[in-house]
């Protein structure tokens, strides 16, 4: 077996809290492939920008973290403060969901992209200001030598996300995490932005994770989903089967609650009840109160991912959605 | 007050914000009736002008040009005065239900001040918060408890109760489910629906999420920079969208099939409203775009069931 180039194993995050400390995450394991999407859905609270943060040691202060987080065979979670400052954007770079905030408003775009480059490439002055340029082109940013002279708050929302895409990919990572990257903007400027990740895991070899509630944002560029409920990984796979074939009833009810194209008029199907918040997980299978399949067992026993179909893993022992079943 | 009948009518309106001493048009001449017991959806991109239209239609922002009649009544722009009696059938939900609510009040006063303001008792108040919670899918327990215990799906609920209080005719929603869940979206469009359904109350909801519009609006209007280019059905305008940016718009969703297919993408940024381009304010970026476009201002004219504000797919639909 070819080593994934992160591979994400048992990992746990504890927060604390007024009433102690409480698992954002619980026991999740994923892996990703050099110049793979891969994708991690879920509501909020469902602890995917928690997953998110561990790989880059950004967790809030207090955080219990175990497991083992792996890029390219070096465990992140044993490095120090000072060795995980080579790999944070060089190796690991992240997009938010607001270009607002994780652009600084009072430096010009040029010297935001510049820095990146000559802190972890080593390349001087005029050659990173080349770069940046031509980073700027690539994402489709008009004018770049204008840009790069800019503030953030001269460009729309689109632009800015596209320039914070532009500062992520500056030292050339080889994993792109993306948390909501397009959320907060139009489906028109989405769809930019969706081609832009596309191509340039197609162009560049570099890995994407995804993280976003929008199975649609899904669908058009993750080869493969993980679903998340409660810090637990509910059903992972290939993200054509999961969204033709969903086999964890929590997986069907976020595709049911979506607004249909080919069912205009139809009521939405909601999920009953809201995710449960931090520390009010139930026990068993945290799904259990929410879900219209639940049996007794569901209540009393933690359901554990298991691999139901190739590269397809399911945390549902009663699997209800089963074809025949 | 039957269902069908118009609640809201908006003609000719025009807002103007001022920026370093110019003047901004955000809405431009944007003409619009609203129906009782229907749901007219309004869509476009940021910055299209689609919530200063809403704001308008409430008195919330002044008008530069143009009237809005609700009940055959004028609204007027709020001011220092009291708002007149009769505009207490209009009112507006707001997008973020995290912001909207007093967190220093209990959920059953907040809905009470609804009846009270109207000249009801107190005890009346709290009858109807009752009443008005269960309508919305909450228990009656909830008028106890501040706003903070409950979910963000949970509070635009109480927001939805809280403007119901006031015994409305008419409701702009602006954006009223883009700061909520996946689960609780579906359930706050679903529960806009059946308010509607079947009622004398007419709704105006607006959204850039596209999809969501499709499913529960009955008529859809499209904005871009401060104009309509296309109205209708909606079931007319998305399964056959004849303005080239509908098109494009309805193009840029993603589906959430596993087909795995990218979506299209409408190159460019709306321009900026302080200086629209001349002409038909879509041309820069229209793949269909002619000459003429660049010169004549696009007036609606009705193509294929709906309106549209493009005269190259007018004229080719009246030729072929």
């Amino acid at each position: 077996m070819t080593e994934a180039l992160l591979r994400v194993e048992r990992l746990s995050v504890a927060l604390p809290t007024r009433s102690g400390y409480h698992h954002a995450v619980d026991d999740l394991s994923f892996a990703v492939d050099a110049g793979e999407i891969m994708g991690i859905a879920g509501e909020s609270g469902s602890g995917k920008t928690m997953t998110a943060l561990s790989l880059f040691g950004l967790l809030p202060p207090g955080a219990q973290v175990t497991g083992s987080i792996r890029l390219d065979g070096t465990e992140l979670t044993a490095l120090s403060t000072r060795q995980l400052r080579a790999v944070r954007g060089r190796q690991i770079a992240m997009v938010s969901q607001d270009p607002a905030t994780s652009l600084h408003p009072i430096l010009p775009v040029g010297t935001q992209l510049t820095e990146h480059m000559r802190y972890h490439l080593g390349v001087d002055k005029a050659e990173a200001r080349l770069r940046a340029a031509a980073l700027l082109e690539t994402v489709r940013i008009p004018d770049p030598e204008r840009a790069l002279r800019a503030y953030p708050g001269q460009f729309s929302g689109g632009m800015r996300q596209r320039i914070a895409i532009a500062v992520a990919l500056a030292a050339e990572p080889r994993l792109l995490v993306a948390d909501e990257p397009t959320t907060a903007l139009d489906v028109t400027v989405q769809a930019g932005i969706l081609r832009l990740l596309d191509r340039l895991c197609r162009e560049r070899g570099m890995a994407v994770i995804v993280i976003t509630h929008d199975l649609g944002v899904m669908s058009a560029i993750a080869g493969r989903l993980a679903v998340m409920y409660a810090g637990r990984l509910a059903e992972a796979g290939p993200t054509a089967e999961l969204l033709t074939r969903p086999r964890h009833p929590y997986t069907r009810g976020l595709l049911d609650a979506l607004p249909h194209p080919e069912r205009g008029g139809t009521p939405l199907v909601p999920i009953g009840g809201s995710p449960p918040s931090l520390g009010q997980v139930p026990d068993g299978c945290p799904f259990h109160p929410r879900c219209k399949y639940a049996e007794a067992s569901c209540a009393a026993e933690r359901p554990e991912p298991v691999t139901v179909d190739a590269g397809h893993l399911l945390a549902c022992p009663p699997d209800p959605l089963k074809v025949g079943a | 007050m039957s269902s069908g009948e118009t609640v809201l009518e908006l003609a000719g309106v025009a807002v103007e914000y001022g920026r370093r001493g110019q003047r901004v048009r955000a809405v431009d001449g944007v003409s619009l009736t609203v129906a009782r017991g229907q749901i007219t959806g309004l869509v476009g991109e940021s910055g299209c002008g689609k919530s200063s239209l809403a704001r308008a239609a409430v008195g919330l922002e002044p008008l530069a040009a143009g009237t809005v009649t609700f009940e055959g009544r004028p609204v007027t722009p709020l001011s220092r005065r009291r708002r007149p009696e009769y505009l207490r059938g209009l009112q507006m939900v707001f997008q973020d239900p995290y912001e909207s609510l007093n967190p220093r009040r209990k959920v059953g006063e907040i809905i009470a001040d609804g009846v009270t303001l109207g000249g009801g008792s107190h005890a009346d108040g709290l009858a109807r918060a009752a009443e008005l919670l269960d309508r919305v899918g909450l228990p009656a327990s909830a008028a106890d408890s501040y706003p903070h215990e409950f979910s963000g799906g949970q509070r635009q609920r109480i927001a939805i109760a809280r403007t119901l209080a006031a015994g409305p005719a008419c409701l702009i929603a602006d954006e009223p489910i883009s700061a909520l869940d996946a689960s609780a979206q579906a359930q706050i469009a679903n529960l806009l629906g059946e308010l509607v359904s079947g009622s004398s109350l007419g709704l105006v909801l607006v959204s850039h999420d596209l999809s969501v519009v499709r499913q529960v609006a009955h008529r859809v209007a499209v904005m871009y920079l401060g104009r309509i280019v296309e109205i209708g059905d909606t079931e007319t305008v998305w399964s056959n969208p004849r303005h080239p940016y509908t098109e494009a718009l309805v193009a840029a969703i993603p589906r959430a099939d596993g087909a795995g297919v990218l979506p299209a993408d409408l190159p460019g940024d709306v321009p900026d409203p302080a200086s629209p381009p001349s002409g038909c304010r879509f041309h820069p970026r229209c793949p269909i775009a002619q000459d003429s476009c660049r010169e004549h201002d696009q007036r609606l004219a009705p193509v294929a069931g709906r309106e549209i504000a493009c005269e190259v797919r007018a004229t080719v639909k009246a030729g072929s």
